[in-house]
């Protein structure tokens, strides 16, 4: 603009270049994501059968086994977290939506913010000090909770965004009926945004299912298949962890296989989350 | 039969009042819960590192050695190794998020192109962290080690910028999605005023579009950060966790969050413990603070 007699075939080449550079380099990104796709799928593809899913690792330097105790164990502590984390994520995004100002509110909402950027390492230092070391040894439970409050600032978030778009008149004609508030909630406000806070829920397992920053200080891990969520427990990502820095070859195939499980149920919850968010026409 | 008729009229309204109070009791006790969470998270982390505060006072930022064998603690080389790898993945990550913000936002905001660029891009952040270190370890580390051998220094592989090469491509998607939004919400009347002067499209980018969202691109850049300095899988598996300064940048290294998940569990002294849990605490203080100033700036930026 400093120069304005610049000859305009210059300043439209000039326009088209950083038009094919913005393309390429935005286009560039995409690879990484296809490389790891596809080689972790070149990979993981034969490492998969009915033993890797049914049984559990060998030992060191015995080839086969499978990664059935990391299986069970990541079901269970998701399960365990999804089951601590949906009502209380539900309800704090009803709280924030019904009173949008407000102190309270605003320090929710702040601390919501808050925990949304907590390094996943240090919730699993604050874990083990709240849970692990009173209780006196690792369990499955402690790690739950771990995850439970990762998924709390994604569930909140989309309950009270989906919540927000519903328009007032519904609480209102509700109210004017003589229900009772939580009848207005629980029987209309949230059954109409349903999809919204489902997808809430769909995004935030997708999210936690991977994590292994805070089970290392937690759940920990088990070569043995277990079941009790007050002993240690095996996860999928802990599992690849630790196999992936160890130096044998047996278990980097263990790894590879169950990279692949996590990576394509992760993949997939995030897919369906998509296309329903998209069908019911919400923006998250 | 008179009586309990009235009895249950009168009964309803009154369990469903109390219904109603519970609920909204319960409602308020959770929204503070959050409160009670964040604050119980700080407090644990001070009253944990009060051990190392004291023994080990400011210095212990500045100390060069790590040596938990002889009780020598010094987060120097994990402040270094933190500090190198995030901005060094925030600068190669940059031109990437940024063209896919102006690409989605500004040349092809819809249409099936723009859809996958932008699905693959949000996938991009749904990847486990641990399968990018998994995928970093077998197939970039010898990529490095190649680029390396050629550049003529030790050819480790791990280290530095290996790790900022794997969170470079993980912390993409939250500069650009956000940057996205931003530039989709400068107004047309602005653009169209530039172009009615015969600006090119660069130019309309370059004076109108980025010059207005410069505060939205900034806050994007911040969360990116906050993300990175926090990574704590990816990077422990591929960055070589040698506790010394590293010399360069692909030499080994740690950073504050790899060390702690590495070396909490072995800590089998309170000093070593509590020097650890510090990192802990410098980590989630800075975090807290980016997250809260980039947040601040989007609310700013959403509500003009």
């Amino acid at each position: 603009m400093n120069k304005p007699n610049v000859n305009i075939k210059y300043r439209l080449g000039k326009s088209r270049v950083f038009q094919g550079l913005i393309l390429v380099l935005a286009f560039v990104v995409t690879l990484p994501l296809i490389a790891i796709i596809v080689y972790i799928f070149k990979e993981g593809i034969t490492k998969i059968n009915w033993t890797f899913l049914t049984a559990i690792p060998k030992p060191v330097g015995e080839i086969g086994g499978g990664i059935a105790n990391a299986l069970v164990g990541s079901i269970i502590i998701v399960a365990v977290a999804a089951i601590i984390a949906v009502p209380l994520g539900i309800m704090c995004g009803i709280y924030l939506s019904e009173n949008k100002r407000g102190r309270l509110a605003y320090w929710s909402r702040l601390c919501v913010d808050v925990l949304q950027g907590v390094p996943s390492i240090v919730i699993g230092i604050v874990m083990y000090f709240w849970l692990v070391k009173p209780l006196g040894g690792f369990s499955a439970w402690s790690g739950s909770v771990a995850l439970a409050v990762m998924m709390l600032p994604i569930l909140i978030r989309s309950t009270e965004e989906t919540l927000k778009l519903l328009p007032d008149t519904l609480k209102e004609a509700g109210l004017a009926l003589g229900l009772p508030y939580h009848k207005v909630i629980l029987r209309i406000i949230v059954p109409c945004g349903f999809s919204g806070i489902l997808s809430g829920v769909m995004l935030s397992v997708a999210r936690i299912a991977g994590e292994t920053a805070p089970l290392l200080f937690t759940a920990f891990g088990n070569s043995y298949t277990n079941t009790n969520i007050t002993r240690p427990m095996e996860s999928l990502p802990h599992l690849i962890y630790y196999y992936a820095t160890a130096p044998d070859d047996n278990w980097h195939n263990l790894a590879w296989g169950a990279s692949l499980i996590l990576l394509f149920s992760v993949l997939l919850l995030n897919i369906i989350t998509k296309i329903t968010t998209r069908r019911w026409n919400i923006q998250l | 039969m008179a009586e309990a008729k009235k009895e249950l009229k009168i009964s309803r309204p009154y369990g469903q009042i109390r219904w109603e109070n519970a609920f909204k009791r319960s409602l308020v006790i959770i929204a503070l819960l959050m409160v009670v969470v964040v604050a119980g998270i700080l407090l644990t982390l001070i009253i944990q590192s009060i051990p190392s505060l004291k023994s080990l006072g400011i210095k212990y930022l500045w100390g060069k050695t790590w040596d938990p064998i002889n009780n020598v603690y010094g987060a120097l080389p994990f402040l270094l190794g933190t500090l190198l790898t995030s901005f060094l993945a925030l600068i190669i990550s940059i031109p990437f998020s940024f063209s896919i913000a102006i690409y989605l936002g500004e040349y092809n905001p819809r249409g099936w192109l723009s859809n996958f660029l932008k699905n693959t891009v949000e996938l991009i952040a749904a990847v486990p962290s641990v399968i990018y270190g998994f995928w970093g370890i077998l197939v970039l580390v010898p990529i490095v080690q190649k680029l390396e051998i050629k550049l003529g220094v030790l050819p480790y592989g791990i280290g530095i910028f290996t790790a900022s090469l794997v969170l470079a491509i993980m912390i993409i998607p939250y500069a650009a999605s956000l940057g996205r939004e931003m530039i989709k919400m400068v107004p047309s009347p602005l653009k169209e005023g530039a172009y009615s002067l015969g600006a090119t499209r660069f130019e309309v980018i370059k004076n109108v579009i980025l010059p207005y969202t410069k505060s939205g691109l900034f806050a994007g850049v911040l969360l990116s950060l906050g993300r990175a300095l926090g990574e704590t899988m990816a990077v422990t598996m591929v960055i070589g966790n040698t506790s010394t300064i590293p010399t360069s940048l692909f030499a080994p290294g740690n950073t504050m969050a790899s060390v702690i998940a590495n070396e909490f569990n072995e800590a089998d002294h309170s000093l070593y413990w509590s020097a650890l849990v510090e990192l802990g605490l410098a980590l989630f203080l800075v975090t807290v603070v980016i997250n809260v100033i980039g947040k601040r700036i989007i609310k700013r930026f959403t509500n003009e």
